[in-house]
């Protein structure tokens, strides 16, 4: 499967980028990850990237990782259309000390947006 | 996160519990701070053992025991703040405080059997008399924003929404004032 996984370096995202990677070197998917500027984030898009590409390294697989501009959530939708990209998948939100589960700004436009099925990695 | 939103105004003083009042259903319900006893604590888990899924909001409280039981171990501990809502020897509702940086979240449930019962307005002011009492400053909390009686009663009690952005409506309240700004003394 033709799968998109967008991160901007939030802790929910880099859950979602271990688990596409683990389920993309068993399913056999062509994976492509989009590093993504997520103004919540504090992690610099380089080495955003530079973790992507370890994890996809280490994983054996041969992924593709691009550095995205502009508007997130617009940006990974016109992606996975003009590209004919199966899924989408995103970090699935961030968990409050008390336990309570937020779904990012990003996620919200996506989950919206996307005509392809999304996935929120918990 | 540090940049939340909270009223400038302080917050009305709330009574601090134990206190003790009778719910629309006539049913003498007693508030108390929980005190780390492990009474408290299984009476807790039987009542979000059977507290209905429909009423969940943003992933707690958790399902299954064993979740419940790591939930409560995350949230009763520590510099948490938790007040119960008790019907005799049975948990009605429950309300915490959960320190978050330099401000604590606040939840607040009220089991099926309880609700309607004006139970939910008690406990919260019970709460954050607890947490006024304690010296606790600022206080936030999310709410799904289809809740309307949830947000209103917030509102009431003087939460002011701090961002309205997302899914949930996100609200601050100041309990007391900042322990860094000077109030002006108005005798001098």
């Amino acid at each position: 499967m033709k799968v998109l996984c967008g991160i901007g370096g939030s802790d929910d995202s880099f859950r979602a980028l271990d688990r596409t990677v683990e389920r993309a070197a068993v399913a056999d998917d062509d994976l492509t990850v989009a590093v993504v500027e997520n103004p919540d984030s504090s992690v610099e898009p380089d080495e955003i990237v530079q973790r992507a590409e370890s994890a996809i390294e280490e994983a054996g697989l041969d992924a593709d990782v691009r550095l995205i501009e502009g508007d997130p959530g617009s940006r990974i939708v016109e992606i996975a259309e003009a590209e004919g990209f199966e899924e989408i998948v995103l970090g699935g939100g961030h968990t409050s000390p008390m336990g309570k589960i937020t779904i990012g700004s990003i996620a919200e436009f996506v989950l919206l947006n996307a005509k392809t099925s999304v996935t929120l990695v918990r | 996160m540090s940049d939340r939103g909270y009223p400038d105004a302080v917050a009305d003083e709330f009574t601090a519990p134990p206190t003790e009042f009778t719910d629309r259903e006539d049913r003498t319900v007693e508030l108390r701070p929980y005190e780390n006893t492990e009474r408290e604590r299984e009476a807790l888990v039987e009542m979000y053992d059977s507290f209905d899924p429909a009423d969940r909001a943003q992933g707690i409280p958790p399902g299954g025991e064993e979740r419940i039981r790591e939930w409560l171990d995350a949230i009763l501990g520590g510099e948490c703040r938790n007040v119960i809502a008790w019907c005799g020897d049975e948990v009605a509702g429950h309300a915490t405080l959960v320190p978050d940086g330099d401000a604590y979240e606040l939840a607040i449930f009220v089991h099926q059997e309880y609700q309607r019962a004006g139970i939910g307005t008690y406990l919260i002011r019970g709460l954050l008399g607890h947490g006024q009492a304690e010296g606790i400053e600022k206080v936030w909390l999310t709410v799904e924003r289809w809740n309307r009686a949830a947000v209103s009663l917030y509102k009431k009690i003087g939460f002011e929404t701090s961002d309205a952005e997302s899914f949930e409506l996100e609200m601050g309240l100041r309990l007391n004032p900042d322990a860094e700004r000077e109030e002006p003394d108005e005798d001098q």
